[in-house]
């Protein structure tokens, strides 16, 4: 089975509307971020608070705000933040703090406060009973050892010690970290109803259980972002010389341009879709940079191949024969990339979603921009230059004759 | 098959042996899948967003250690200068690292900067500019990069000790690299920090000093104007614990007035332990014992002074007092109305060693565990499924050359989690992304060569000739795009901490071991295949 052998296009006659495509994207993507003020920046850069709680029923967002508010937390954000890909969370949620950088304050001044509203707004257990959804593994082997139901002696320490990781795993892995009732640990190896008995004099099941907690103080946040924008600046610079030095400058400057430009569009979408900008989306914005980076040079890689054979023709034609020869591989590969990212971004779980969304953009704009931004702008180079008809000026002839005695 | 292939097809499978025994463990060979299973757990490690638990960054906060060393400065020069009848004006502390001395008597200028030159070293003499006479001391550049190394050495020491002595399971603590002052701890397992954030934070500072007057006050200017509006030489005020409150009152904060210097610090303590307090059970204390130098001192000192109260102060504040009844050896009792968790806390802390200047948090990242099961559930779900469709493309567009990337990418991945478990690599969920990119960007390799293969076949060549040409036309194409990727994911790994420099780690070591595949093993893949079918047959790709 083949796709693409004996393809014709002239890539590099359209050249004009691949440049009016990018245009209109970068606007797009410029006016919304005109709009928004500016890029949204996750936690990671902005500095603040965020807790995510997840609950067993559906939670009552209003006397939630409420507490939150007698806590002086009424500038927090309380967001449901269900996942179609995932059932299990649809009673999810995120209360977020702005830093508003008081340096003195303790770092989690603001967690405390969040938990103890989430602890007001819902009904606990007796005044000694502790949260069975909230308990670690060493506080219930603890307290396991201590009342000791299954009356094991003085050896019961190891024995409650695996008991206690393992209802604590059961609640976990299997009912999603919230437990509505003790008998759904009936299932656990070595729990049977003295153990129970004692978890339910110990212990009430509180509603809610914490997933994640997140702070970040203010400088630190500054500090992320600044390091960001200098390790992407690097790495073009670095690519950059690398091309030039396997190519020639202008391929060099040509392949930077073009990534800059993904990278450009990329952001402009997570503007439009009102994404949040973190650390693992910088990783994608790299990673990016580095994919854009091979389908360019698969593309000059050819060109340079070509130079050799066909010295007298136009450097628009070789570049568009080029092309035509590795379209086979440049979809094939774009293809099955795009495929891995977007299984990815469907299947992967909401952390990574904003990291595979940059990833799948990137795939899609990066393939693009090696024959769409890159290529014509080596072209209209040497024709700037003069040399429209003289292919062999743009390479010089030494790396020419390098490149033949391969 | 000749014997060159035989050879790299040996070498081929003695690489897959290792990586089967990096990754479930030979020699004690598992005997079922579960065994298995928790082998392969064992042997690669999680990150904390995998395996839930909490992520710390706190900073040290130098300046304190260095304005300290300021402090001590001016009462030496203080004293210095007193003893050699040097009279000046006033000596203070202008910043952490400069002290200003006023009105220098001209005729004393040399004796002044003999005694600068030759017991204060670390600093820097010049006259202050528009004071009369006088001087500013600057301490060294290179005093204060040692002053801060050492400070950040002794706050990591102690960090380590507590978080040690708490039992927490393979904790990280190492300086983050990223700025400087700053620590990186992480707990793996722990889901609720609070504990052993305020164990790391807690200075630790003990000291047994004498009270100088028998009654404390109700306020810093009460005891000040007690003594006429001047504390006696030597002394100072520090805030106490509250007394006991009758019912009904609110507990008042209450000062004391101490000796400035400690009879007995914590560095002079041989044990402490926490133990319950036998009038009144429920509520626990801490037994300490001193080191015969310091019993030594302390005896003879609690003997002179029966009937004095004696303070029990913690971090600059007093813990408790009580009057010395008679001397005392070596032991002593803190009491506070602990709880056993907080007893054992301190003891702990006391045996830890006190830190050397403040800790402040700048962040707090707690994974939970239900929400690190999620994320390798569904990370592993994500790659298995991405695995399986481009093993089905490859094999239906390349039909038994197909065959041949399949295997070359099954192995890539075997290489890459085994080198993970080698270099104890910590895989996090961005890391599993870069493990499903491994994937994708992998096959980019294998699909450079069969295109050119076809190529060269379209052309005519014969079936040995193309895959040859294949191979070598495609080499450096392949080389230039897996360096730059590699080159960007370095500066990810240097620029980034935990999750997104696992991330960085797997996507080169997957792009790494993709090289070996994709070249080499394909190539002898395809020289096996060709040594076995007949030269003229159709080559399937």
């Amino acid at each position: 089975m083949e796709f693409f052998h004996d393809v014709n296009i002239d890539w590099m006659g359209k050249a004009k509307y691949f440049i009016c495509l990018s245009l209109s994207l970068l606007v797009i993507g410029g006016i919304s971020v005109a709009i928004h003020g500016g890029l949204r920046y996750g936690i990671d850069f902005r500095g603040g608070t965020l807790v995510y709680v997840r609950f067993s029923q559906k939670p009552p967002l209003d006397k939630i705000r409420a507490e939150l508010s007698a806590e002086g937390l009424g500038g927090s954000t309380l967001q449901p933040i269900s996942d179609i890909s995932d059932p299990s969370s649809k009673n999810d949620v995120v209360i977020g703090i702005e830093e508003k950088g008081q340096g003195d304050q303790a770092l989690d001044a603001g967690k405390q406060s969040i938990l103890t509203a989430l602890h007001k707004a819902f009904p606990t257990g007796a005044a000694s009973q502790e949260d069975f959804n909230a308990v670690t593994p060493s506080a219930l082997a603890d307290y396991l050892t201590q009342k000791d139901p299954l009356t094991l002696g003085l050896s019961a320490g190891q024995r409650y010690q695996q008991l206690a990781q393992q209802l604590t795993n059961a609640r976990d892995k299997d009912h999603n970290g919230v437990l509505s009732d003790f008998n759904q640990l009936s299932g656990v190896d070595g729990a049977d109803s003295r153990v129970l008995s004692s978890l339910r004099v110990g212990y009430y099941l509180g509603p809610f259980t914490i997933r994640n907690v997140e702070i970040v103080g203010p400088r630190v946040g500054a500090q992320l972002r600044r390091q960001a924008i200098l390790a992407t600046l690097y790495a073009l610079a670095g690519m950059l010389v690398y091309i030039a030095f396997r190519f020639e400058w202008v391929y060099g400057a040509a392949a930077v341009i073009a990534v800059f430009h993904d990278v450009l569009i990329t952001l402009g979408l997570f503007s439009l879709f009102h994404f949040e900008i973190s650390l693992t989306v910088i990783a994608a914005l790299l990673t990016l940079v580095g994919y854009s980076m091979n389908d360019t040079i698969v593309i000059f890689d050819r060109v340079r191949e070509n130079l050799r054979l066909m010295r007298r023709e136009p450097l628009a034609e070789i570049v568009n024969r080029s092309i035509n020869q590795t379209l086979s591989r440049t979809i094939l590969t774009s293809g099955l990339t795009f495929i891995t990212v977007l299984v990815l971004f469907v299947m992967g779980g909401q952390v990574l979603r904003t990291f595979s969304f940059a990833m799948v953009v990137g795939v899609m704009v990066g393939t693009y921009s090696s024959f769409g931004i890159a290529a014509p702008i080596v072209v209209a180079w040497s024709k700037f230059r003069g040399e429209g008809n003289k292919a062999s000026g743009l390479i010089s002839e030494k790396r020419v004759t390098a490149a033949a005695r391969r | 098959m000749t014997s060159h292939l035989r050879w790299k097809v040996i070498l081929i499978l003695g690489v897959i042996l290792l990586c089967i025994f990096g990754l479930v463990g030979l020699p004690d060979f598992p005997r079922s899948i579960t065994q298995l299973k928790d082998n392969f757990e064992q042997r690669i490690k999680l990150g904390l967003d995998l395996r839930g638990g909490s992520h710390l960054v706190l900073q040290v906060q130098v300046q304190e250690a260095i304005g300290l060393h300021c402090d001590q400065a001016v009462d030496q020069l203080t004293k210095q200068l007193r003893d050699k009848n040097i009279n000046t004006g006033e000596i203070a502390r202008r910043s952490d690292t400069q002290i200003s001395i006023a009105d220098v008597p001209s005729d004393q200028l040399a004796n002044f900067r003999d005694l600068v030159h030759d017991q204060f070293p670390e600093w820097d003499l010049q006259p202050a500019a528009g004071v009369n006479n006088g001087y500013l001391l600057t301490l060294k550049q290179s005093v204060i990069a040692d002053l801060e190394k050492d400070t950040m050495d002794q706050a990591l020491e102690t960090i380590r000790r507590r978080i040690d002595a708490l039992g927490l399971t393979e904790p990280t603590i190492a300086p983050t690299g990223r700025a400087a002052n700053e620590i990186l701890v992480q707990l793996p397992g722990e889901g609720d920090p609070t504990r052993a954030k305020s164990v790391i934070q807690a200075g630790g500072l003990l000291e047994l000093r004498l009270v100088v007057d028998d009654h404390p006050y109700s306020s810093e200017a009460e005891a000040l104007a007690a003594h006429g509006g001047v504390l006696p030489p030597g002394t100072e005020v520090l805030p106490g614990k509250p007394s006991a409150s009758e019912a009904g009152q609110p507990s008042q904060q209450v000062w004391y007035l101490l000796n400035r210097s400690p009879i007995v610090t914590g560095q002079d303590l041989r044990s402490a332990s926490a133990a319950s307090n036998p009038e009144d059970p429920g509520h626990y204390e801490v037994h300490f014992s001193l080191s015969t130098a310091a019993a030594s001192r302390f005896g003879p000192f609690t003997e002179t002074n029966v009937g004095h109260q004696m303070a029990i102060v913690l971090d600059h504040k007093v813990q408790s007092s009580a009057v010395i009844k008679s001397r005392i050896e070596d032991s002593g009792v803190i009491e506070g109305n602990f709880s056993q968790d907080t007893a054992q806390d301190l003891g702990l802390i006391l045996r830890s060693g006190a830190l050397p200047a403040s800790i402040k948090y700048l962040e707090e990242r707690t994974v939970g565990p239900s929400l690190g099961a999620d994320s390798i559930r569904e990370g592993v779900r994500a790659s298995i499924v991405s695995l399986l469709l481009v093993m089905i493309f490859l094999l239906v567009y390349y039909r038994l050359a197909g065959v041949n990337a399949v295997l070359a990418l099954l192995l890539n991945l075997v290489i890459l989690l085994a080198a993970l478990a080698y270099f104890g690599a910590v895989l996090t969920l961005p890391g599993i992304a870069g493990v499903i990119l491994t994937i994708g960007m992998g096959v980019d390799s294998n699909v450079l060569v069969f295109e050119r293969i076809r190529e060269e076949l379209r052309a005519g060549k014969a079936n040995a000739s193309a895959v040859d040409l294949g191979f070598s036309r495609a080499f450096l194409t392949i080389l230039d795009t897996h360096i730059t990727t590699i080159v960007s994911a370095m500066f990810l790994f240097v620029f980034g901490t935990g999750p997104v420099r696992g991330f960085a780690v797997t996507l080169v070591i997957g792009l790494l071991a993709n090289l070996f595949t994709s070249i080499y093993v394909s190539r002898v893949i395809f020289d096996w295949h060709l040594s076995r079918m007949p030269r003229e047959a159709e080559l399937s790709i």
